[in-house]
């Protein structure tokens, strides 16, 4: 816990890993929300 | 008074003119509709109320560590589930906020006279960042004294050292438990009466009508 993290270190990029890593995750997300169909409830009449 | 009582023309009571303002530009189908357009119903606005969702978390477990004070939540181990619970809610808090400004840019939420609702939750966002580091700076321990010595040259960079100063423990823990605080929360519930009040912007794109 108390021991200093790894870090990505690519050209003048330096971020650590967990960092990193919370960033992957929201583009994953928010590239499933891009593509997941939201689900409808209510009527057919354009409206819910 | 009774209710019934006819109103005139142009009243002189603030309270009359008020109520006819409030009734003109948010009335109560608009602040809670039975119904909304089938583009409310997109994970863009999931997201947001998953921000919400978080900040009741966050001022919730805020106001037990504020009650019972920093030898408990780093000492006795409900304080460190406090402690933790207030830390993953805003991290929650952030990641969500961000992918819901994510989609309102992509997806242009200011158009059509949306400017100031995209405008107030772009402050929203600033603040919140404020919030963020004053709390790194309460913490009371070793990590808070780093930031903080550290912080104090960034903040003198800045030419603002003489108004925040990050030494001050006082001054950044009631930034970060009062003023700031109250700043986000009453920025959000402005947001979400202006959506309220103007709908949330159409699909550029309506139907798909325009695709080639």
């Amino acid at each position: 816990m108390d021991s200093p993290t790894t870090y990505f270190h690519w050209g003048f990029i330096l971020i650590s890993v967990p960092n990193l890593l919370v960033i992957a995750g929201m583009i994953v997300l928010f590239a499933i929300a891009l593509v997941a169909p939201f689900p409808h409830g209510g009527d057919s009449d354009g409206r819910r | 008074m009774d209710a019934a009582e006819p109103i005139p023309e142009s009243p002189s009571s603030w309270t009359v003119r008020t109520r006819r303002a409030i009734d003109r530009h948010l009335p109560m189908d608009h602040l809670l509709p039975v119904r909304q357009p089938y583009y409310v119903g997109s994970w863009v606005y999931v997201f947001g109320v998953i921000t919400i969702a978080a900040l009741v978390w966050v001022v919730v477990s805020g106001v037990v560590l504020a009650f019972m004070g920093p030898q408990w939540w780093h000492d006795s181990s409900v304080g460190r589930f406090f402690n933790s619970l207030h830390f993953w809610s805003v991290q929650l808090f952030f990641i969500f906020m961000v992918l819901h400004l994510w989609g309102q840019y992509f997806m242009a939420g200011w158009r059509h006279g949306r400017a100031a609702t995209w405008a107030i939750g772009v402050v929203i966002f600033g603040i919140s960042i404020l919030t963020a580091f004053t709390g790194y700076l309460s913490q009371q321990n070793f990590d808070s004294q780093f930031i903080a010595i550290n912080a104090k040259d960034a903040m003198n960079g800045a030419g603002v050292g003489a108004f925040f100063n990050v030494l001050n423990f006082g001054q950044m823990y009631g930034l970060h438990i009062v003023l700031l605080p109250i700043g986000v929360t009453f920025l959000v519930v402005v947001h979400i009466v202006m959506v309220r009040a103007r709908g949330v912007v159409k699909p550029i794109d309506p139907e798909g009508g325009a695709r080639s």
